[in-house]
């Protein structure tokens, strides 16, 4: 056998799918660490300037610019303004990608730099990246479609076999940054950026040192927004004010919106040993479930509050121990209530704080509960809550302490909820790293 | 501390070009016959490969209710008639919720979705695309002509709400959506959930329905696909030294996994273990390989290390085998490097010979013939193998299945974006 067979092999026994038992004990259950943070948002790029705007409930939802509207139900949305494309991702990889892509590049690129680590300075296999999308590469896609149907099939890009579909920036980012680790991509409408980093915790668990885990959404195109009406949750309203209001009294559907975010999830050994420069929290507990269920979630929300119970379980903590709950505030009042419902029967009496700061930029899809993992972390990393977003009037039936301004207080543990159309259901516990 | 735990295929269910159930499929592959033919959905003319692998489906007969039918793309109508197989061969009464199956009891199993796509619901979007834009005459598509569930139709996750809502399975649930590898990573990531306890029962597979003018495009665009369009029948040739790209094709596999005790506590029959996975990237090239095969040998390794076994305890390795130039020699060279002098005792073959290429749905599709052949100590051929390739150097079972004792097997998959993944399944008494 070969020295890199040996070293697979032994690699491997470490962390098998189902060997009796593992033998570097603990490694099952450790808890990987977030060490860094990329951010493209509405409400801007880079994780200071987006937390920044986020505390000062700046609403960044507006009429969309990036075609005309005028013919749609919905005219407005969360665009990611300022974006250069040609300042975050080289050359050779734009001409071949869609913009969903460019914000996950560019969003792995600031993380990776965030973290201060070069993975160029570590075995290819030891890191990977789990990066999600809800839709893919629109923009591209649509253009492609157009030239087919327009000028047929020879006028179709060489690239459009590989920037569409969903698995585009997974594997352009791993080879952007030479990334052989076991990499993926998971698909849960708007739960794919939590059940990303879940991903990452298992490969951490199996051995690989670091993965990059996020999610990104770029749907404002003519036919992505057209399929977005079809679901008939998108706000009509025409003022941003009036729009996506989660948990609001005048809550009426969703503004989409563009972004993402991108966190380097690492094992805590490994990111203690390379000394990374700070550690945002580790990934407590995580749980997922499904409404599966053709006739649609309860009213009480069941299988979310199932979901924030075992995610409770996994991480060994009690409601109790919880300082705050970013919600998935979809902003429609039947899927709000459901949200309250289930928060109410797992805290019980206790009124924990709840925050939806995504109410100030849109819903993002995937991207969205990437980008509220990352927001939980610079709560807990600035001991500060962020307000629930373009919130004025709380529906008086969800009786939850809605976050009004932002919130000075200790924050050590975050429980973040995020549901995904069709009845998925994510839980994740974030909790603060105490210097041992 | 938790014990990892060990995982069973307790059903299987298969959609499949040349047979719409486990039985038919099994049949076509251990014949030798091949479903591929000329591209009869659309008028092919126009495009540069006219060859293509369908599905001869009737989604009512396949036991999907009109409204299955009215709201989902065929990769969704496909799943569902595969999925509806497997759990009715695997005996577990799981029921839409409401109606007291095992999902509805709080004590139950936790029940879980894991199914791969590669592209998803792309047939239909295109299809709604041509009405909205009015055969791309409109940027500014008509949001008027659209169908209600498009959204539907946008995200593919569409697949794992489907089949969870059509078995009242409430536990962890996705897409995997790893391009070609799909089918590998969607039963791989299963069997993960299920070793490391995040759920009991996990209903795992893959489906894509791709063959629409825009993704034959896209292949033809990149040359990737066949040109053999006077002889779709043998237009589809791994290993083959006249072989010249992949024939698309359509379908779907869906297995029943299972924690192994508990299947053994019911007394289920068991097809196989899924002993070892694992994926890696190439980090190369989106749609190029490097001739030595590194990534994909890495990923053979870890997954018989996880399984337990050493090359020479595989009995039979199932090839991605897409029949493109590079393909064959690129995993040909990846065989050599992860299982040494076995790689050439060992029978391989391409399955894509006979049902062509399913793109994400295909990983899951030769796990279903991984266990299949376990099963039955059947190894299907690669059909259409005349000439000789001197890179391609390896026992392909040329065109005849062989009676041969299979204890364990292996599954590989290449895919576009790098990915690089393996699999080793065992028989449950080994």
């Amino acid at each position: 056998m070969s020295a890199t067979a040996q070293a697979s092999v032994a690699r491997a026994e470490e962390h098998p799918l189902s060997t009796p038992a593992p033998r570097q004990p603990g490694s099952r259950t450790s808890r990987p660490v977030v060490t860094g943070l990329g951010v493209v948002a509405p409400s801007g790029i880079g994780v200071e300037e987006y937390w920044a705007s986020t505390l000062r409930g700046e609403l960044r939802v507006a009429p969309i610019t990036r075609f005309d509207p005028a013919r749609y139900d919905a005219t407005l949305a969360g665009e990611v303004g300022g974006f250069t494309p040609e300042e975050h991702v080289d050359k050779r990889f734009l001409v071949q990608t869609d913009r969903w892509t460019w914000f996950g590049m560019a969003a792995s690129r600031l993380a990776f730099a965030n973290a201060g680590y070069d993975p160029a300075a570590h075995d290819p296999y030891a890191t990977a990246v789990v990066f999600g999308s809800g839709s893919g590469g629109n923009d591209f896609g649509q253009r492609e479609l157009q030239r087919l149907w327009t000028r047929g099939r020879t006028a179709v890009s060489v690239y459009q076999s590989i920037a569409w579909f969903y698995a585009a920036t997974t594997g352009q980012t791993s080879i952007r940054h030479g990334l052989k680790g076991p990499s993926g991509v998971l698909v849960s409408d708007a739960a794919g950026g939590l059940d990303s980093l879940a991903q990452a915790r298992r490969a951490i668990r199996r051995g690989t040192s670091a993965v990059l885990a996020g999610a990104a959404e770029a749907g404002l195109t003519p036919y992505a927004l057209t399929c977005h009406l079809s679901s008939g949750r998108v706000s009509t309203a025409a003022s941003p004010a009036d729009a996506y209001k989660p948990f609001d009294v005048r809550a009426n559907g969703y503004l989409p919106g563009e972004g993402g975010a991108s966190l380097l999830v690492e094992d805590p050994q490994a990111a203690a040993a390379r000394g990374a420069p700070q550690i945002y929290g580790e990934i407590a507990g995580y749980a997922a479930t499904h409404d599966g269920d053709d006739r649609g979630p309860t009213p009480d929300g069941r299988w979310l509050a199932t979901a924030m119970r075992r995610a409770l379980a996994d991480a060994d903590l009690r409601p109790d121990d919880i300082d705050v709950v970013f919600a998935d505030g979809a902003g429609s009042v039947d899927l709000d209530a459901q949200e309250a419902a289930a928060i109410r029967t797992v805290f019980g009496d206790r009124p924990v704080p709840v925050t939806a700061p995504q109410g100030l930029i849109g819903r993002l899809c995937a991207g969205g509960s990437a980008l509220a993992a990352a927001t939980a972390l610079l709560a807990i990393r600035d001991g500060v809550i962020p307000a629930v977003g373009n919130l004025d009037t709380p529906h008086p039936d969800h009786d939850l302490d809605l976050v009004r301004e932002p919130r000075r207080t200790r924050v050590r543990t975050a429980l973040v909820n995020a549901r995904g159309y069709g009845g998925f259901n994510s839980s994740m516990v974030l909790r603060a790293v105490e210097p041992s | 501390m938790r014990q990892p735990r060990e995982v069973a295929v307790t059903g299987i269910g298969v959609v499949a070009p040349g047979g719409t159930n486990r039985k038919e499929f099994w049949t076509l592959l251990t014949d030798g016959r091949t479903a591929t033919r000329r591209l009869s959905f659309f008028d092919p003319a126009q495009f540069r490969s006219q060859v293509a692998a369908e599905c001869d489906f009737d989604p009512a007969a396949g036991g999907l209710s009109a409204q299955q039918i009215a709201r989902n793309d065929r990769f969704v109508q496909l799943a569902l008639a595969a999925a509806l197989e497997a759990v009715d061969d695997s005996g577990l009464d799981l029921r839409p919720a409401g109606t007291g199956g095992l999902g509805d009891d709080d004590a139950g199993p936790v029940v879980g979705v894991s199914m791969g796509s590669a592209v998803g619901a792309t047939t239909r979007l295109e299809n709604e695309y041509v009405v909205v834009s009015d055969s791309g005459r409109h940027w500014e598509v008509d949001p008027r002509y659209a169908s209600s569930f498009l959204y539907h139709a946008l995200v593919p996750s569409c697949l794992a709400t489907e089949i969870a809502g059509r078995f009242g399975a409430h536990g962890p649930a996705a897409v995997v959506s790893t391009g070609c590898t799909s089918g590998i990573d969607a039963v791989g990531h299963g069997a993960q959930l299920i070793a490391d306890g995040e759920a009991d029962i996990v209903i795992a597979g893959a489906s894509d329905a791709p063959i629409s003018p825009i993704s034959v495009a896209c292949f033809d665009a990149i040359r990737a696909t066949t040109q053999h369009n006077d002889d779709p029948e043998h237009a589809s040739r791994p290993f083959d030294a006249s072989r010249d790209g992949f024939v698309m094709g359509e379908g779907a596999a869906v297995l029943i996994l299972e924690d192994a005790a508990a299947a053994r506590a019911r007394g289920a029959h068991v097809y196989c273990h899924v002993g070892g996975y694992a994926s890696r990237s190439n980090a190369f090239h989106m749609t190029g390989l490097r001739p030595d095969g590194a990534e994909m040998a890495e990923a053979i390794r870890i997954a018989m290390a996880a399984a337990r076994v050493n090359p020479d305890d595989i009995d039979y390795v199932n090839a991605h085998g897409s029949g493109t130039k590079q393909n064959d020699r690129h995993e040909t060279a990846a065989f050599k490097c992860a299982l040494g002098p076995r790689a050439y005792e060992v029978p391989v073959s391409s399955i894509k010979s006979m049902i062509g290429h399913s793109l994400g749905a295909i990983g899951s599709l030769e796990i279903a013939a991984c266990a299949l052949s376990i099963e039955t100590d059947v190894v299907p051929p690669t059909a259409n193998w005349t000439t000789r390739d001197p890179d391609c150097d390896l026992d392909y079972v040329p065109n005849v299945a062989r009676d041969h004792a299979v204890d364990v097997a292996l599954s590989v998959g290449s895919g576009f974006g790098g990915f690089q993944s393996a699999v080793v399944l065992t028989a449950p008494n080994r």
